[in-house]
């Protein structure tokens, strides 16, 4: 992991050196948000905040309304009640890479950009994730892991905001999965903008977010805070503190060893 | 990094089980094959030859049953009987005229087709009024053979060109629809949903995801449209013809020349092998990213 997440954030973008100004310093606020599928309501009367800048990873039971949640914040879903703001700018990367298959990589990235931009904008963004070499194959050939950092890719030179992440690793064998988060790490600390992490992996959670939130009955049951040292080290008894405790709010036996992924 | 996450204690790359085991003398020892590189399997014969040389056998088997007599020529006319006819018939100018008139009609058949089966497709593919209004005329239409009406377009239409354009037209125009429809109905959900988290407008999710989805459709549909203009030809140039492909095979059934009759079943053949091509290249240029499998 690279350094310390409290010092001044080292941006590669010299017109963008802070967190974006927001006027009521949130980048995301949601009040009161109810969602109802069939009557049965998924996501009911939930509250949400995060700070522009700040990582949050949502853990929850599958089907608990997470990836709904997250889905309402990328306005993919608006059958919705409540007050839900969120930046013009974010993006969103799947648990699939969702790449359009008949485009080459670099025109998926560049796929959606207001104006003409030209591929070195895509190249660039390709560089940032480690797959220039990949920016002209078609994404059938590409392997899971390099299709989901060309996912990524996509959704950073949009320069979002927000970037809202829906269990991105889930698919990804466990070699690459560590090594793409530790990627989504780095890009989060150089770019600066506000991450949501959607995952039902508990560890992923506590290694990468600033806040963990938990939900339960369609609202965040618990919140825990993290101010623990970046890099993070599993082995850190702190660390076994609060995936423990996590896990527990989730309904697992804290002496179990496996976290369910 | 993290437990659930660690890598596997042991990634070293298994010894395949035959290998260790063969020096063991308790152990049962298992035959070993060799798997032969994909390289030596194949063989030296080029591809051209080897597609070649089914109909060439063909042709063969066919000389061969003329020159036994077991085929006459009242029958069929031997191959050498029927390259002998072509050449005259090339000769004269009958062929080349001929065929020129009936790659016409089928070029505009085709092209009328394409337009309004293509047209008719976006309309109830991309909007919901569009299928409402059109999706249930269609689908009921179709069904009619569509060579029946061929009466019906002499009656319209006299007997000139348009009422074997109009049949070509209407053959091409409902595997087309079919098929586009098709494809702009079975474009993966998911795929629109990230072009809209991208940001794309309407038109730009048409233009850059429905589209190219239903492109693989839109071929299959060009290649059953093909088909189906080459037999709506035959259809229409053998009833009330005075030009083309047809009228000389009509013509030839009148003097009992199943030379000539084959001769122009044999050019039919090739232009049909000919708009295959055309669509097989129209594939490999528009579905490049489509990795298929081609076969061993």
């Amino acid at each position: 992991m690279a350094t310390d997440v409290h010092g001044p954030v080292t941006t590669t973008r010299k017109e963008k050196p802070a967190p974006p100004p927001a006027a009521n310093a949130s980048a995301v606020r949601v009040q009161g948000l109810s969602r109802r599928f069939d009557g049965r309501a998924v996501i009911d009367g939930l509250e949400l905040d995060v700070r522009p800048g700040e990582f949050v990873a949502l853990l929850g039971r599958s089907g608990c309304g997470k990836s709904t949640l997250l889905r309402i914040l990328a306005g993919l879903d608006r059958e919705i009640e409540g007050t839900v703001l969120v930046p013009r700018r974010k993006a969103v990367a799947f648990q699939s890479p969702r790449l359009m298959p008949w485009k080459k990589v670099w025109r998926n990235v560049l796929l959606g950009l207001p104006g003409k931009p030209g591929r070195p904008v895509a190249d660039k963004a390709l560089d940032e994730v480690g797959l220039g070499h990949r920016s002209d194959a078609w994404p059938k050939t590409l392997s899971g892991g390099e299709a989901q950092r060309a996912s990524l890719a996509r959704a950073l030179v949009r320069e979002p905001d927000l970037l809202l992440l829906d269990e991105p690793f889930g698919a990804l064998d466990a070699l690459t999965r560590i090594k793409a988060q530790r990627l989504v790490g780095e890009l989060w600390q150089r770019r600066g903008c506000a991450v949501l992490l959607v995952t039902h992996d508990v560890e992923e959670a506590v290694l990468l977010a600033d806040r963990v939130l938990v939900m339960d009955d369609g609202v965040i049951a618990h919140e825990a805070h993290l101010d623990l040292p970046r890099p993070r080290d599993i082995a850190d008894p702190e660390f076994a503190r609060v995936r423990g405790e996590l896990l527990e709010r989730l309904g697992v036996e804290t002496g179990a060893q496996d976290t369910g992924a | 990094m993290s437990i659930s996450h660690a890598p596997p204690t042991d990634i070293s790359p298994k010894t395949p089980p035959g290998a260790e085991s063969a020096g063991t003398g308790s152990a049962a020892v298992p035959e070993l094959e060799p798997i032969a590189a994909s390289s030596s399997r194949r063989t030296r014969v080029p591809r051209w030859l080897r597609r070649t040389s089914g109909p060439v056998a063909l042709l063969a088997l066919w000389q061969v049953l003329s020159a036994t007599g077991v085929l006459t020529s009242s029958v069929l006319a031997s191959p050498g009987r029927v390259s002998q006819v072509a050449r005259d018939l090339v000769a004269d100018g009958t062929l080349p005229t001929a065929m020129g008139v009936s790659l016409q009609r089928v070029a505009l058949g085709l092209l009328f087709g394409t337009l309004i089966g293509t047209a008719l497709a976006l309309a109830s593919g991309l909007f919901r009024v569009g299928e409402d209004l059109v999706d249930a005329s269609v689908q009921m239409l179709r069904t009619v053979p569509f060579v029946g009406l061929i009466p019906l377009f002499i009656i319209w239409f006299g007997i000139g060109e348009t009422p074997k354009i109009a049949v070509i037209t209407l053959g091409v125009t409902f595997p087309l629809y079919l098929n586009v429809y098709a494809g702009i109905r079975s474009v993966d959900s998911q795929l629109i949903e990230a072009g809209e988290s991208l940001g794309l407008s309407r038109w730009g999710l048409v233009r850059h995801v429905v589209l190219p989805g239903a492109l693989p459709g839109a071929m299959t549909g060009l290649r059953y449209s093909l088909g189906i203009a080459w037999l709506a030809l035959v259809f229409a140039e053998q009833i009330n013809a005075d030009s083309g492909l047809g009228f000389v095979m009509v013509q030839a059934r009148d003097f009992l020349r199943t030379d000539v009759i084959v001769v122009c079943l044999v050019v039919y053949a090739f232009l049909g092998l000919i708009a295959d091509f055309v669509v097989r290249t129209l594939e490999r240029l528009l579905l490049q990213w489509r990795p298929t499998f081609t076969g061993r």
